[in-house]
């Protein structure tokens, strides 16, 4: 067995980037194939596009606070729901994961960087431009039919809509060819992190010893590779359909709408567990530090991963229920969707395990976690809800399921991601971001979510279908879209606090150290930020937490692994 | 006159009809709905009692394992796991999941594979953008948006079983008081039934996102005694009204471009892009909902459509003010 050795810090860095002028220094993110850089890009370009989609947001939860209301017309409500969904799932929530997973796989495996540092560099300017094309829509050309369209298809851009004959103009192909060249690079991101886990770990590391995130990772680069596949396939077929007269889903001709729905699902719900797992991967490295504790149940951790990652290939169609699928199809798909909550839920009993018997430190990284706890298991409740067949033919397509999936996109994946820019901002920039302002941050946005998405719930169950963009008197639907409207403020305020905090403590923060919450993995080892390269000498661990057995000699880990 | 004495509330540019009855889909009145929420209330009773449990033990974690004030500063017992453990949590899981997926099946079954009786009204739904058309095989009748069905007594129930075709892009058709939502696609029939047993109007609307103005793509569901049915039936299928005092209106239905998207029975009028009108006063709203049916607003909706419902497909007709007047006076006399 090899013994431990303490990582060093490199010293390849070199305090003299700070005084190069700034266009040289502009030019080297640009060209930049380093992990760090890129990973912090990837999390700019994120929270740029998390403004934007909140922009929208609010839009439309003005426009739908009160009845009849006029705040925007038809047409624009379309487009703002639209491009919100699309905005949020593939131009912040998977960059911005993709961005820690870039920064922090390398350096929690002790690699000096990513397996393809130049394809990693590739991989994040096709998922930029395809944000950035998605939005020329609002300014660029649509034709004859009118200068500057977005999409207003939906999210899920459900054919026939899509067809040339519903769908004039060129919004619904910036949509498409959007997602086409993000897709590429989020492939490239799979690739380039399935290969970096499996092939670039420091001596000792073996796939058992390996922190969860890493863990998460692998499998989350995984399904990318299986899971966007069937995504851009149909976007090709939906091209082929507009411009060279095919007929896949042009149901006039006896193509098949039936058919998006499936290629569109069958990446949809791997989808949101590439966007869960990732967010997993955050609470299973914080909830420990937080509690004092290991992780408990690890190998159980990791297998319930690899398990939602199988399981969850095979619920697709409980988007469909209502699509008229016979009842032994429905059936088939009520079992997988229910079994894919056994192992999603057996995680939340191992961080409960986790926190159980620890000393628990209320720190803002671990109030964004246990907010994720408890928003995730309810999320979890209400999918259960939505499983049930029969009960999703009422409440699909209403304003419960948008309840739902914001319960766990924002109670779930959103918070633990506020929770990893708490925890890893000072190894980022080299400075601890502000309790105050966090707690602030936390309580504040908590409120908003509540009031916005548990009232959210209410309308759907009497019987108000999502995307409509008003909505009659006399419903009962006023009063909760009101009180709905009015929790978006709070979630408003608590950005602006987030934001003001990223700024002043990029500034004014205090200086944070090596490791500043005693913490047991080994990017905590490295100087914040790290150098180039992380590590002047490879690390070599002897178990999953190295920096635990350095601080407890008389007690290390590996005796018990 | 039907319209006016429904209508109490007409307010805003959609003076959209109060009808005080909220379509919770927690007030089945069909056996559909009825299934769907006693396997829901299965189901809350199932999760609520989870939510309890493992909430409960993480609150309890949270207090009882805070770090106090008064820490010793050295760092808790580490444990990585049990077996046992591992497995109490796996197994009862799955326990759950097994019952919920029994019952659901039974419910899915129950729903989905029940056969018609051979006395079930048949009714054929067409999704438009953005309206529903309602043909009733049985008796050759054409409506639109308003669905009349007669009641259902459980003793011998008269169930009626609607299939769904859409003319153009996906919908979904929802009534939640009735039945679960079923989605109305281009290229593939589907089906669904509903034996409503109280007499009442029950609202829905479509559910699934089809274009600019899916929001006023309203529907409303009468469900007449058996009497009022069989009145209802047969005087939709008498031929349109022709009347001759407004053969003038007429004559600017017939000339124009109404013709091209609308039916008219035994008239010239055989489109089959827009409503069947041959009875259009017996309907209480115009634009699927959007507007009360009176004399006054059948006028602004043929005047501008679009102006009421923005992205509906219906064109500006373009008529002087006395030809629409004229024509708004023979469309009145359609009842």
């Amino acid at each position: 067995m090899v013994s431990q050795s303490l990582p060093q810090v490199g010293a390849l860095g070199s305090e003299r980037a700070r005084q190069k002028p700034w266009t040289e220094r502009a030019h080297e993110w640009v060209v930049t194939v380093d992990h760090k850089k890129l990973g912090l890009m990837y999390i700019f370009y994120a929270l740029v596009f998390l403004v934007i989609g909140g922009v929208e947001a609010t839009l439309m939860r003005i426009q739908l606070a009160v009845p009849n209301a006029h705040f925007v017309s038809p047409e624009a409500f379309n487009e703002l729901f639209t491009m919100h969904g699309t905005t949020m799932i593939f131009f912040v929530a998977m960059p911005i994961l993709f961005g820690f997973a870039n920064y922090l796989v390398p350096l929690m495996i002790g690699a000096q960087d990513m397996a393809f540092p130049r394809l990693n560099a590739f991989s994040f300017w096709m998922t930029a431009f395809g944000g950035l094309l998605l939005y020329f829509s609002f300014i660029g050309g649509s034709g004859v039919y009118g200068a500057g369209s977005a999409p207003s298809v939906g999210w899920w851009a459900y054919a026939p809509l899509t067809a040339k004959a519903f769908s004039p103009g060129h919004s619904t192909d910036y949509w498409t060819l959007a997602l086409l060249v993000s897709g590429i690079g989020s492939i490239g991101a799979g690739v380039n992190l399935v290969a970096t886990v499996l092939c670039m770990r420091c001596r000792g590391m073996t796939l058992g010893k390996m922190p969860l995130l890493a863990w998460l990772n692998l499998v989350m680069g995984g399904m990318v590779l299986a899971g966007i596949s069937p995504l851009t396939a149909a976007q090709l077929m939906l091209c082929v359909d507009r411009y060279l007269g095919g007929h896949f889903f042009d149901t006039q001709a006896g193509g098949s709408a039936v058919m998006w729905m499936h290629f569109f699902w069958v990446f949809g719900h791997p989808e949101v567990y590439i966007l869960v797992i990732p967010a997993f991967a955050f609470a299973s490295e914080i909830i420990p530090v937080f509690s004092r504790k290991a992780i408990f149940g690890y190998p159980v951790m990791v297998a319930a991963t690899v398990a939602i990652a199988f399981v969850s290939f095979s619920v697709w169609a409980h988007h469909m229920f209502a699509v008229g699928l016979p009842s032994y199809g429905n059936a088939f798909f009520v079992l997988t969707s229910m079994v894919v909550g056994v192992p999603t839920g057996i995680k939340i009993f191992n961080w409960l395990g986790t926190m159980w018997g620890g000393k628990i430190i209320f720190a803002t990284p671990m109030l964004f976690c246990i907010g994720f706890l408890f928003q995730f298991l309810i999320g979890g409740l209400t999918g259960i809800m939505l499983a049930a067949a029969p009960f999703d033919w009422q409440l699909n397509d209403s304003y419960f399921i948008v309840a739902h999936f914001h319960y766990i996109i924002v109670g779930g994946i959103l918070f633990t991601i506020f929770a990893a820019f708490y925890y890893w901002y000072p190894k980022f920039i080299g400075r601890l971001m502000d309790e105050r302002l966090g707690k602030w941050h936390f309580w504040l946005f908590l409120i908003g979510f509540h009031l916005t998405f548990d009232f959210m719930h209410i309308p759907g169950i009497l019987g108000m279908p999502r995307r409509i963009y008003t909505y009659e008197p006399g419903r009962g639907w006023g009063i909760w879209n009101l009180i709905v409207t009015f929790g978006v403020a709070f979630q408003v305020a608590a950005m602006l606090v987030f934001v003001v905090n990223l700024v002043r403590s990029y500034y004014k923060g205090k200086p944070a150290g090596n490791d500043p919450w005693d913490a047991w993995t080994l990017e905590w080892s490295t100087s914040s930020p790290p150098p180039e390269y992380n590590f002047a000498v490879p690390p070599v661990v002897k178990s999953r937490r190295p920096l635990w057995d350095l601080k407890h000699p008389e007690d290390p880990d590996w005796q018990y692994e | 006159m039907l319209g006016a004495s429904g209508l109490t509330a007409a307010n805003g540019a959609f003076g959209v009809i109060a009808v005080g009855s909220v379509p919770n889909i927690f007030t089945p009145a069909s056996t559909p709905a009825d299934q769907i929420y006693k396997l829901a209330l299965f189901v809350l009773v199932i999760t609520g009692v989870i939510f309890l449990v493992v909430g409960g033990l993480l609150a309890y974690s949270l207090v009882k394992f805070r770090r106090r004030p008064n820490d010793d500063g050295r760092e808790p017992g580490q444990i990585y796991g049990s077996t046992q453990i591992e497995l109490a949590w796996t197994v009862i899981p799955m326990l759950i999941v097994l019952v919920l997926f029994l019952t659901t099946a039974r419910v899915i079954h129950g729903i989905e594979d029940a056969q018609a009786p051979e006395h079930a009204l048949d009714v054929t739904v067409v999704g438009h953008q953005f309206w529903w058309e309602f043909r009733y095989p049985q008796y050759g009748v054409v409506t639109a948006n308003e669905l009349h069905v007669p009641v259902s007594d459980p003793s011998s129930p008269s169930p009626t079983y609607l299939t769904l075709l859409s003319a153009d892009v996906a919908h979904s058709f929802w009534v939640p008081q009735l039945a679960g939502k079923t989605d109305v696609i281009p290229n593939h029939v589907n089906h669904t039934w509903i034996d409503p047993q109280q007499p009442g109007v029950y609202l829905g609307q479509c559910a699934m996102y089809c274009g600019t103005q899916h929001a006023h793509m309203l529907l409303r569901v009468y469900v007449d005694s058996r009497a009022d049915f069989d009145r209802w039936i047969h005087e939709q299928q008498q031929p349109a009204a022709d009347d001759p005092d407004v053969a003038a209106g007429r004559k600017i239905f017939e000339v124009t471009a109404c013709v091209n998207c609308h039916s008219l029975r035994e008239t010239i009028a055989d489109g089959r892009f827009g409503p069947d009108l041959t009875h259009l006063m017996s309907r209480t709203t115009l634009g699927a909902g959007s507007m009360p049916n009176t004399p006054d607003g059948l006028q602004r909706w043929i005047e501008n459509a679009g102006a009421i419902k923005p992205g509906c497909q219906m064109p500006a007709m373009d008529l002087s003010p006395q030809e629409l007047a004229e024509l708004v006076a023979y469309l009145e006399t359609l009842r």
